[in-house]
């Protein structure tokens, strides 16, 4: 006997008419008509998402982190994402949102970096990071205003061209802004108020130090895990440093934790008053 | 014979999907205010951008020098604000290639914003705009238009988050409205004068500091930037941060 279910053939069309494919929502094999009849759909949520990604300026640089986790709505579904990456040869952008999203910006920045830093047609002058951000407010604008957003908040660190430290903002809706302690998603809750005590005003950032920065960061990791349900505790952390290439520290993992204060909690699912 | 007997249903369309409507637009606060005097014009914006109830930062300016004298904001969703300066920028840069250099009055400014606007005008840019500057007159003028180009010269104009708080304050203090003349048992208004720049930035700062008061989306910073014949200057006072 043939085992292929495909060759045991199905009621005569002369006889029974054709397969209606209405039924069941079955495909409609090929039948155009149909096919365009239904509206073209355009992304209307992300479906894979990446938490928070955390920056701060110091002194002489940039810290960005963000951990290595894809979400599928509330499953873990990868624990090795890397979403922070390097553009040109002093800047780095980390994104947060769609992972697949952020995937196609990945090949978009791959791409502009081959054009402009390979093929020197500007006399010298690099692809630096206010370039970097001012392309992807370009591309996240142009998509939004095509009801196509890629759906991600992106953070762009590097440097000016007079080398002082670079960090701005930009997210779906093509919104952009500046800051000396930039947090995503969750961070923005979470982990900003704890980067404020370091800058509270905007020029403040040349009074950190690359220690305190670190720690501060390596910190609101760690509040974010205890509280972000869609964070991970392994994350990367990328120090920019003027003239030095970034330093990307891969698989670190949140240290000291301490969970004592978890079987007080009232509430939120836990335990009621 | 060709048709096949299905349940009733068979007909409906099915898989229709279901719209949950990606949102282009967000309100990222804000307020902004032109006056004009007799000869110069101000511009004025906080440098707070909200998005809910987070603040994004509390230094981005919204009010911008776009060159030949006029300033200009476009104030509510940002990207939209920002999308739309550096459009009139762009254009006001090939005018000057194209016009060997020539000066664009303020008056064809204002008309040529409108056309931006209006371009939109069935996925419209979220903002309110103004743009101050010198009419050629050399007197003070101010522009306002709403989200989808329809636009006044005025002595004054509020918009943006607090523009209802600070408009019926200006009407009081710039156009003297339901001000009288004492004594004359309200029945001589209060005549009209032209305010010196000195009188404006108090009042401004004043609006300023009610607005921030009173309004959540209001606040950290005032920026001022005041056109005179002698150019652009800015002028940046602190608000409060809470």
């Amino acid at each position: 006997m043939n085992h292929d279910p495909y060759v045991w053939g199905r009621p005569d069309d002369a006889v029974y008419g054709a397969y209606n494919h209405a039924i069941a929502n079955a495909s409609s094999h090929g039948n155009v008509q149909e096919e365009t009849s239904f509206p073209k759909m355009n992304s209307q949520q992300p479906i894979i998402t990446g938490t928070s990604v955390n920056s701060i300026k110091f002194k002489d640089g940039v810290i960005v982190a963000a951990d290595n986790m894809g979400s599928y709505g509330s499953l873990l579904r990868f624990n090795n994402i890397e979403r922070i990456f390097k553009v040109g040869k002093e800047t780095v952008v980390g994104v947060s949102g769609d992972i697949s999203d952020f995937q196609q910006i990945q090949r978009l920045l791959d791409e502009l970096e081959i054009t402009e830093e390979i093929y020197d047609n500007d006399g010298g002058h690099n692809l630096r990071a206010p370039n970097v951000h001012e392309y992807l407010t370009r591309v996240l604008y142009n998509r939004r205003s095509k009801m196509d957003p890629l759906w991600n908040a992106v953070v762009v660190a590097g440097f000016n061209d007079d080398k002082t430290p670079f960090l701005r903002y930009v997210d779906l809706l093509g919104v952009t802004y500046g800051l000396s302690a930039i947090c995503t998603g969750f961070g923005a809750h979470l982990a900003i108020p704890l980067l404020r005590q370091l800058v509270p005003d905007d020029k403040d950032y040349q009074n950190v130090t690359e220690e305190q920065a670190r720690e501060a960061i390596i910190n609101c990791m760690k509040v974010l895990f205890y509280r972000d349900a869609r964070s991970s505790d392994k994350f990367t952390l990328v120090t920019l440093k003027q003239g030095q290439p970034p330093k990307f520290e891969k698989d670190l993992r949140c240290e000291n934790q301490n969970w004592r204060f978890a079987k007080d909690l009232v509430g939120y699912g836990s335990t009621q008053l | 014979m060709n048709a096949t007997v299905a349940s009733e249903y068979s007909a409906e369309r099915h898989s229709v999907p279901i719209e949950h409507r990606f949102n282009p637009y967000s309100d990222n606060g804000g307020t902004v205010l032109g006056i004009a005097g007799e000869d110069f014009a101000v511009l004025a914006g906080d440098t707070r951008q909200v998005v809910g109830y987070s603040i994004n930062t509390r230094y981005e300016p919204r009010v911008f020098d776009v060159g030949d004298n006029i300033v200009m904001t476009a104030n509510g969703f940002d990207a939209d604000g920002a999308a739309l300066i550096d459009r009139f920028r762009n254009s006001l840069k090939w005018y000057k290639f194209d016009h060997n250099g020539k000066r664009l009055s303020i008056l064809s400014a204002a008309r040529y914003i409108q056309h931006l606007l209006y371009g939109k005008r069935f996925f419209p840019y979220y903002v309110s705009t103004l743009i101050a500057g010198l009419d050629d007159e050399g007197r003070g003028a101010v522009y306002s238009y709403d989200p989808v180009g329809s636009y006044e010269r005025e002595q004054c104009r509020a918009g943006g988050a607090a523009a209802s708080l600070i408009m019926p304050f200006l009407d009081n203090q710039v156009n003297f409205k339901n001000q009288y003349v004492p004594g004359s048992d309200g029945k001589k208004k209060k005549e009209l004068r032209y305010l010196s720049l000195e009188e404006v930035i108090q009042l401004v700062r004043d609006a300023f500091t009610s607005a921030t008061e009173r309004h959540i989306y209001v606040g950290d910073g005032l920026e001022i930037l005041i056109v005179t014949k002698e150019g652009v200057r800015t002028e940046y006072f602190p608000l409060k941060r809470d």
